[in-house]
């Protein structure tokens, strides 16, 4: 227990003493929030969608979620490239408990940084339907850094340099973000794009979130709830995997 | 307490360690030399369980690390060659997490962090970011930060690279101190032969994947017919001078550097 909890401090230590990039991270959430919520929203409304800004607000923050989840697995490849992954690996503890501190370490970071874009998005305008909501968004937001921190262990365990970074950027982290429905609703899609939305995990991830904070949801927060659970227990079961085959 | 028997690791088409035996008694600093490429990393590496052997057999306290990688961690420590701390982190930070990592009680590590820290001058910077160390300081916070648990083996891989001569000696003096009062057995490589010759018991030589000589640094000398051990090292090695592969690692460093610009 020790152990994870020593990695998981680590890994929000780490967040906390880089606050330029705290900073910076929150820019491109803000961007779309700021641009598409404003820009899109007289068009959203005159199709009859209502105020967009209440539409995509729980959209940025899974995206938040998301990026910093997913980031804090790859950054398994930093610490194989400045050597601190070899003090963790020989270490005379199962690679399994490592694992758990560090995935859970980067999702909590995760949840902070998705907390900081929920309270920007509230400063912007965004109006959840009270505050009952909350505990059921954190839930949601929870599932979705654990999802993502795990399967970001999973990139992370598998390339062994920073070349393939690219690759899993624009053919991973992008479309998991443009086919969640973050920024448009599910309802009547073509049925390729409605196939491709119903496979990823962040669909179901922000479905949720908009259920709690808006009430509008697509799937139903409790199938929500139900695949976002077990997409989570599979992803850390294959994270734990690929971690215990890392060779260095 | 190590018993390697014909060790073989390829790497694709390169063959980095070719059919290598030898043999570290309990209680003994066993120097393994050799040129830059020799396979020195490689067989420290699976004698540590980041690399399983393509073939051969290795037993370390009668374990096998492919086989039994968690009872083999927890009778070595070690000091790698390249760096291996995390930068965004304090000194004593660094410290603490190894304590913890190694299952050092609280008490013990307080103590034993402050007494390290001391010897090798860190304390007064025990609260600064690793990041901000000079490579001689982070090397020094390294090597004290492999001696903060007492392992059965501690492998020291070229732990002197970089170091001045003050800290060269208090790192020889404390690991002498440990072999000989808690019976820790070494396994080092080195590429400063006086250092071999002063602290080894034996010394193997390794050069292209294969053990070339093997003994006390007394018999290396006879065996070659020279004076020093340096002599009988390039006697045994030749003279031309030996590339390293360079591999993904390197390419990632020079990545990480214009990230950060």
């Amino acid at each position: 227990m020790a152990v994870v909890y020593i990695l998981w401090l680590r890994e929000v230590k780490k967040y906390l003493r880089s606050r330029p990039q705290i900073l910076a991270s929150l820019g491109q959430p803000l961007m779309y929030l700021l641009a598409m919520g404003f820009g899109l929203g007289p068009v959203f409304q005159k199709a009859g969608q209502g105020d967009y800004l209440q539409f995509i607000a729980p959209g940025v923050v899974g995206m938040a979620v998301l990026f910093t989840s997913i980031f804090s697995g790859i950054g398994l490849l930093w610490d194989r490239q400045f050597g601190f992954l070899k003090e963790t690996l020989v270490a005379p503890v199962p690679r399994l408990q490592i694992m758990v501190g560090r995935t859970v370490g980067g999702a909590t970071v995760a949840m902070i940084q998705g907390i900081l874009v929920l309270t920007v998005c509230l400063i912007a305008g965004f109006r959840p339907h009270g505050l009952a909501s909350v505990p059921l968004a954190l839930l949601f937001m929870a599932l979705i850094a654990v999802v993502f921190a795990a399967l970001g262990t999973v990139i992370g365990s598998t390339l062994r340099d920073m070349q393939g970074f690219q690759l899993v950027m624009n053919f991973l982290v992008m479309p998991i973000f443009f086919l969640s429905g973050a920024l448009f609703p599910l309802a009547d899609l073509p049925p390729a794009l409605a196939v491709a939305t119903h496979l990823d995990p962040l669909s179901y991830g922000i479905d949720g979130l908009r259920g709690a904070l808006i009430g509008q949801s697509h799937f139903g927060v409790a199938v929500d709830l139900a695949v976002l659970g077990s997409v989570a227990v599979c992803f850390l079961a294959l994270g734990a995997r690929a971690f215990s085959k890392i060779q260095i | 307490m190590i018993r390697v028997e014909n060790l073989v690791k390829t790497f694709g088409d390169v063959i980095a360690v070719e059919g290598v035996s030898f043999d570290v008694r309990a209680g003994e600093i066993f120097a393994f030399l050799g040129p830059n490429g020799a396979g020195k990393t490689t067989t420290i590496k699976m004698l540590t369980t980041l690399l399983r052997p393509t073939s051969g057999s290795i037993t370390l306290d009668g374990l096998d690390p492919a086989a039994k990688p968690l009872d083999v961690r927890r009778r070595f420590g070690i000091v790698f060659q390249d760096p291996s701390l995390d930068g965004d982190l304090t000194a004593y930070e660094n410290m603490e997490l190894h304590g913890v990592l190694y299952h050092v009680p609280r008490r013990v590590r307080t103590e034993r962090i402050q007494t390290l820290l001391s010897l090798f001058e860190l304390w007064d910077r025990r609260g600064s970011r690793v990041k901000e160390f000079s490579g001689g300081m982070k090397r020094r916070l390294e090597i004290a930060r492999g001696l903060l648990h007492t392992p059965k083996i501690l492998f020291l891989d070229e732990p002197t690279l970089g170091l001045d001569p003050q800290s060269r000696n208090q790192l020889w003096t404390h690991v002498r101190h440990l072999n000989e009062t808690e019976g820790v057995t070494v396994f080092l490589t080195t590429h400063y032969m006086d250092e071999a010759e002063r602290v080894a018991h034996r010394i193997a030589v390794i050069d292209h994947g294969r053990i070339v000589a093997q003994g006390s640094p007394q018999d290396l000398k006879q065996q070659t017919g020279t004076e020093s051990l340096e002599q009988a090292f390039l006697a045994l090695t030749g003279s031309s001078i030996r590339d390293e592969r360079v591999d993904g690692a390197d390419q990632m460093r020079q990545m990480a550097r214009m990230w950060r610009r």
